[in-house]
């Protein structure tokens, strides 16, 4: 506690100069109508058009029925059919018609009863039923194969039932889905979409706006005054974290009002592990516009490498260990698939600390490194 | 005229690709991304995590469990012991499905009661969830069909004998690779033609170039042809990638499948041009191009079906060109789909080009400041 007058005055003249700093920022901000829009109209647009338009969930699945020989024992499969709410079936009287729908996929799958349906159902060994789906979309085509078995057990478990007899099905699965009961994909997919959302933001932010700064020179400009580095990127920093937490709360905010994504955890422990995020993506940015430092360079690296691999490599749609070893490795360096991992278990389990501290500590890591480089390269630069 | 169109494309590929940045930037990124993509992008699971929770030793539950053990899509990470190891396990996610076999399992099958074998799997990514639920009901099926052959037991009235079509094994890769190249030509052609015309302005050289004996439509040209012509040198190469690096089959004909692709290309430049000639600063060139490409990419059905959407999205999806170019790579790749069933994704292709185009070339004179 010496209370060394000099370092105190420098201390107050840095304060000073910061508080200017960032004065000027948000000067900047508010006059130029296109950060806000990228803060608030970006995820408004996007959370509406993507929370109601993306989803894997198939319902009204077009469908081919054909019975070769119409009785009543191929009437009570089709009626199976017709009481599950992920088909919508047509009854078609031959095999041809139907492959020629499905052929211009007008429907996604054939289901077949042969002419001697009835009579090898009462066989040892069971009447065989032809199911022919479409498989140009594989996930699709999985689904759709999920739903029809769906609809095959409990025509069997109804049958048996009519008939007073046990389940001729030695082994049954008894399918408990936690967190999600459902099954319903929105629950995942609007917060993985607001990680996206928020990457977005925060690369956009940075990259354009700061490689603007270097390319009209303003930023040595700014760089020639007693400010130093440090001072320039938390100046910068702090308006645009306001902004990106303001859009934060805002997905937030239309995830549970609007889209009924139960929120299980803590909000504490969403701003915080939101806050760490933003600043890695808010350092990327950054880094990007001081290796980029013009425009055109800027906004492609940040599309290319902020948009493509937070929906790609991040785990949002595609499961991250079905991925081959090489590529497992390069998804540690998206930011979004920490984030992601946070979110749903966030949303959806509530706060699960195993989960939720490695994974913030990843994001930890990021931001430092990426504000360390963006530092040290601008002060390169500067020589 | 053919001169003048010449001399403006050589002078706008020299805009785009003076500097080594801007060369770096436009050319290796979409070699790198189409090979990590074409890998990462998969909705096939493998090695699926899960731990096993048998409380009957028997020899048939073991036989059960060698079903799992078997199949590439499963991974045994744990063996548990007691009911309360399953919740943090699945909470911390150590394991995304725990098989609880129960104590009467076995006694349940010799006494032909229905044996019941319990899953609980982590709902976080349903859709994960749910593949899973099905590779899990696919080796009980196999178990089943065994067990019934093996102990002459009465089978089921009736069984499904499915089969895909179009792609037998049901690798998603297929289906998606082609998607990529979509997806990467749009990011391209945008990235490159939507700052074309605000980087002009923002520097002034546009009033210069339009008070030059230039008509609007030959400056238009001009700046459109870099585009278009990057994008079908890129569009070969990740061709080139997607069929003889990822084996994609290639069933219909090579020239139908450039038909889609100029006229996707046509389309893409076109509107980027008309995003760059709305704009004055290249930064609202840029976030024009960014909203437009991030929605284009989602909605165009290239990861999750446009038919799951509801109506009113379904039919925003109308005015995307990535959505047709689906249906033509895909079609073309996978079915061998002739030009001639293609026409109703070829017409509104040219109608998006040549409208957007129309509206850049008037904004060129429009829009001043």
């Amino acid at each position: 506690m010496s209370g060394n007058l000099a370092g105190k005055t420098a201390k107050t003249g840095g304060g000073m100069r910061l508080k200017g700093l960032i004065r000027k920022e948000f000067l900047q901000v508010l006059r130029d109508p296109s950060s806000i829009a990228i803060a608030f109209l970006m995820p408004l647009l996007l959370l509406l058009l993507f929370g109601y338009g993306v989803s894997l969930d198939a319902e009204n699945v077009p469908v081919a029925l054909v019975a070769e020989q119409p009785n009543a024992d191929t009437s009570s499969f089709v009626g199976a059919f017709r009481q599950s709410r992920y088909f919508s079936p047509v009854v078609m009287p031959g095999m041809r018609e139907a492959v020629e729908a499905l052929d211009s996929r007008r429907i996604d799958a054939i289901v077949h009863m042969r002419q001697d349906f009835s009579r090898r159902m009462r066989s040892a060994d069971g009447a065989p039923v032809q199911v022919i789906v479409n498989g140009m979309d594989a996930n699709n085509a999985r689904l759709v194969q999920g739903y029809v078995e769906g609809v095959w057990a409990t025509w069997l478990r109804g049958e048996a039932l009519a008939a007073g007899r046990q389940l001729d099905i030695p082994v049954q699965v008894d399918e408990r889905v936690w967190f999600n009961s459902e099954l319903k994909s929105r629950n995942f997919i609007v917060p993985g979409l607001i990680a996206i959302i928020m990457t977005l933001i925060g690369a956009l932010l940075t990259a354009m706006i700061m490689a603007r700064e270097w390319e009209r020179g303003t930023m040595e400009a700014l760089m020639v005054t007693p400010v130093t580095i440090r001072e320039v990127i938390v100046g910068k920093l702090v308006p645009y974290y306001i902004l990106g937490m303001g859009g934060m709360t805002l997905s937030v905010a239309m995830a549970v009002g609007l889209f009924g994504v139960p929120l299980k955890g803590s909000i504490g422990v969403l701003f915080l592990t939101s806050s760490l995020f933003l600043l890695a993506a808010l350092g990327m940015g950054l880094l990007i516009s001081v290796i980029a430092r013009n425009q055109f360079v800027a906004g492609q690296a940040a599309i290319i490498a902020t948009f493509l691999p937070a929906f790609i490599l991040s785990g949002f749609l595609f499961d991250i260990s079905s991925m081959p070893a090489p590529v497992q490795v390069i998804t540690h360096a998206v930011a979004a698939r920490y984030f992601i991992e946070i979110l749903q278990t966030l949303f959806l389990a509530g706060n699960v600390w195993p989960v939720i501290v490695p994974n913030a500590a990843a994001l930890l890591l990021m931001a430092a490194f990426f504000l360390g480089v963006a530092r040290k390269k601008s002060r390169k630069r500067l020589d | 005229m053919a001169r003048r169109i010449f001399s403006l494309m050589i002078k706008e590929f020299l805009a785009i690709l003076r500097d080594k940045k801007s060369r770096v930037v436009v050319f290796v990124p979409p070699i790198i991304q189409v090979l990590v993509f074409g890998y990462a992008a998969t909705f096939d699971l493998k090695n699926v995590p899960y731990a096993i929770y048998n409380e009957d030793s028997s020899g048939v539950s073991r036989q059960l469990e060698a079903g799992f053990k078997g199949s590439p899509h499963f991974q045994e990470v744990r063996r548990i012991g007691s009911n309360g190891e399953i919740a943090p396990l699945i909470d911390r996610k150590g394991a995304l499905l725990v098989i609880h076999i129960g104590p009467q399992f076995s006694r349940d099958l010799t006494a032909e009661r229905p044996a019941v074998v319990q899953v609980i799997v982590d709902g976080r990514n349903s859709n994960t969830a749910l593949l899973a639920l099905n590779y899990v009901r696919t080796v009980i099926t196999a178990f089943n069909d065994t067990y019934v052959s093996d102990s002459g037991r009465a089978g089921p009235p009736a069984r499904l004998e499915t089969r895909a079509w179009f792609n037998p094994n049901l690798e998603s890769r297929w289906f998606i690779v082609p998607g990529i190249v979509g997806l990467l030509l749009l990011v391209v052609t945008i990235l490159v033609t939507a700052l074309s015309v605000a980087r002009e302005r923002e520097q002034g050289t546009f009033d210069q170039l339009l008070v030059t004996p230039f008509r609007p439509a030959e400056i238009l040209i001009g700046k459109a042809l870099p585009g278009f012509i990057i994008g079908i040198g890129e569009a070969t190469v990740i061709i080139l990638i997607a069929v003889f690096w990822f084996r994609v089959p290639l069933n219909g004909s090579p020239a139908t499948l450039y038909a889609g692709i100029v006229l996707y290309l046509f389309s893409t430049v076109a509107v980027g041009l008309m995003i760059s000639s709305l704009s004055v600063t290249q930064q609202q060139g840029l976030l024009g191009a960014f909203l437009f490409v991030v929605p284009a990419v989602i909605l165009s059905g290239f990861t999750t079906p446009i038919a799951n959407m509801p109506h009113l999205i379904q039919q925003i999806t109308y005015l995307n060109p990535m959505r047709y170019f689906m249906v033509i790579i895909r079609g073309v790749f996978l079915e061998g789909t002739p030009a001639s069933a293609l026409l109703g994704q070829f017409w509104p292709l040219a109608v998006i080009g040549l409208f957007n185009m129309a509206l850049a070339g008037w904004m060129f004179r429009r829009r001043l400041y």
